[in-house]
């Protein structure tokens, strides 16, 4: 591999994942990116209550990406034997409690919203 | 930068796409060199990994260039994850598709299998005895697995009744996997040997072996089984490190583990496998067992004054320069992947080494110039040792150890990240190579 290209990473995880579950996970990210700077702009603010509450999300999130991981590779936690292992598993981790608290603020956000429409 | 600067560059970055990698923020374009105008008749002979690889960097190369590929394979077999269908993590199809998906548009795929190749006249017959003339050939051919060479086997007893072999093809790799599973839940006698030639991917048996065990480990039917692994020679492997290292995990895992033993025939009625040993045959039963026969170099090659000319030196490989793979006495033939006759380097790994070094010599050689790149005997073979779990192993012509990230991926040392090069990322990496893209 002369350079690194962006269609191989891509490849590689349509491969780990499949096409679908990639895709739709890629869709998924990128719409609460979206949502979560269309509520910013909207609000002109962030809210540290909403932010408090979403963080009870990540515990969630990080278990959720580290099984997901885990199943679509055939692996389990007792495979990570090396210091490298853990530290890209934490990453996996990490990544999947961002996008949950992410998502719990953009959610709580909407309902409140429609609630105070009410 | 230096050949050899540019060589790890390149096999970092290759491993470093493989490892999923944190290296997204270096995504890059290619730098594409210029295309090369010529009236050059290029012919290659088999569409596999080498074949397509270097089909389609010459296509993307030259301007002007006839190229033929000549295969009578219609099915493209990612042989990398034969292994992976024969434990039974893939289907069959994982591993399939078609040389055509992967042909460029420029060249003209003859679809018949090589009759004779005669690189005085510079011409290769296909079945049909259609002649084709060439200025420059390209042998892709890779290997025969020579099943007649075991007494008493036939193709057929692979995946029933306890025998398996992922070498031989994706589907029969699949039924292996059924073998395998019904081993792993009754236990009994497995025996793993490796063929007693040189063959391509020379970690598989091992890897497979491994597997096994832990399959079986996995199935709560560990204590029912023993397993023996059999090498052909003084050593499991021929690059020393790497031989210690497995003779250490085969212990720890509890193999029985014998050398100097090369299969000779197999009784299937009595599940009875015959080596020959320097003590005289010695016969072994088994419940599971994977076949490996004799590798050699298809016959049009054997036939051709292609091979080494001393008849002893291998079987039938192809006489090229280890450095560059350029044929010894014909200088318009090369030869890439197994049939080079290169001391080492029979994977898909070498492929992609090999590739790019004979780009650069064939279109030196179009424009009278010499190329400057070297293949140094890179291999690589990630070893699956338990499901979740295998060892980066690279290595080169000197058995030196070549790790791709020294002090990031320790080479020898069991973890997950090369598992999931193994898994989930060889493949994706492979069909960019054959794209001739990598």
């Amino acid at each position: 591999m002369e350079e690194l290209k962006l269609s191989v990473m891509i490849a590689v995880f349509e491969e780990m994942f499949g096409f679908w579950l990639w895709w739709g996970l890629v869709i998924l990210a990128v719409s609460i990116t979206v949502l979560f700077f269309y509520i910013m702009i909207r609000d002109k603010r962030f809210y540290p209550r909403h932010y408090l509450w979403a963080q009870i999300a990540a515990p969630f999130g990080a278990i959720g990406a580290v099984v997901l991981v885990l199943v679509v590779t055939n692996s389990n936690l007792g495979d990570l034997v090396t210091p490298l292992d853990v530290i890209v598993m934490l990453g996996v981790a990490g990544l999947g409690a961002a996008g949950a608290v992410i998502w719990a603020y953009v959610a709580q956000a909407f309902i409140e919203r429609r609630c105070a429409a009410k | 930068m230096t050949n050899k600067n540019a060589f790890i560059s390149n096999r970092r970055g290759f491993l470093g796409l493989m490892a999923g990698g944190a290296a997204l923020s270096t995504v890059t374009s290619p730098a594409q060199a210029a295309k090369v105008k010529t009236k050059a008749k290029i012919v290659i002979l088999g569409a596999g990994s080498g074949g397509l690889d270097m089909a389609n960097r010459l296509a993307n190369r030259l301007d002007g260039a006839s190229i033929t590929v000549i295969d009578g394979k219609k099915e493209h077999w990612y042989q990398p994850g034969q292994t992976l269908v024969g434990i039974g993590l893939k289907p069959a199809e994982y591993a399939l598709s078609k040389n055509t998906d992967w042909m460029p548009r420029e060249a003209d795929f003859i679809q018949e299998f090589v009759a004779e190749i005669d690189p005085e006249g510079k011409n290769v017959t296909t079945a049909s005895g259609k002649k084709v003339t060439y200025d420059y050939l390209i042998v892709a051919m890779g290997v025969i697995l020579d099943w007649e060479k075991i007494e008493g086997f036939d193709v057929n007893m692979i995946g029933k009744e306890g025998i398996a072999c992922c070498f031989a093809g994706p589907r029969l790799a699949e039924a292996s996997a059924g073998e395998l599973q019904k081993f792993a839940e009754k236990g009994g006698d497995a025996v793993f040997f490796r063929a007693p030639t040189l063959q391509k991917c020379a970690g598989q048996p091992m890897k497979y072996a491994l597997a096994t065990e832990d399959i079986t480990d996995t199935a709560g039917n560990r204590s029912k089984a023993n397993f023996t692994y059999l090498a052909h020679s003084k050593a499991l492997i021929s690059v020393p490190i790497i031989h210690e290292k497995m003779r250490m995990i085969f212990a720890q895992r509890g193999f029985t583990v014998d050398y100097h033993h090369k299969i000779k025939a197999i009784d299937h009625g009595k599940k009875i496998l015959t080596f020959s040993t320097p003590d005289g045959d010695q016969e072994l039963g088994y419940d599971f067992t994977q076949v490996l026969p004799p590798q050699r170099a298809p016959d049009p090659v054997v036939n051709s004054p292609l091979p080494f000319l001393d008849k002893r030196l291998g079987q039938g490989w192809v006489d090229v320069e280890k450095g560059n793979l350029q044929h010894k006495r014909y200088p318009e033939v090369f030869a890439i992947g197994d049939i080079a006759g290169v001391p080492k380097g029979k994977t898909a790994a070498s492929v992609k080494w090999q590739a790019p070094v004979i780009e650069d010599h064939l279109v030196a050689h179009i424009q009278d110039k010499e190329g400057t790149k070297t293949y140094n005997g890179y291999t690589s073979c990630p070893m699956i040792t338990r499901i979740g779990k295998a060892m980066l192993i690279e290595f080169d012509y000197n058995n030196d150890l070549v790790p791709s990230f020294p002090g990031i991926i320790a080479p020898l040392q069991e973890g997950w990240i090369p598992w999931l090069m193994k898994e989930v990322a060889f493949k994706a990496t492979y069909q960019t190579m054959i794209q001739g893209k990598a």
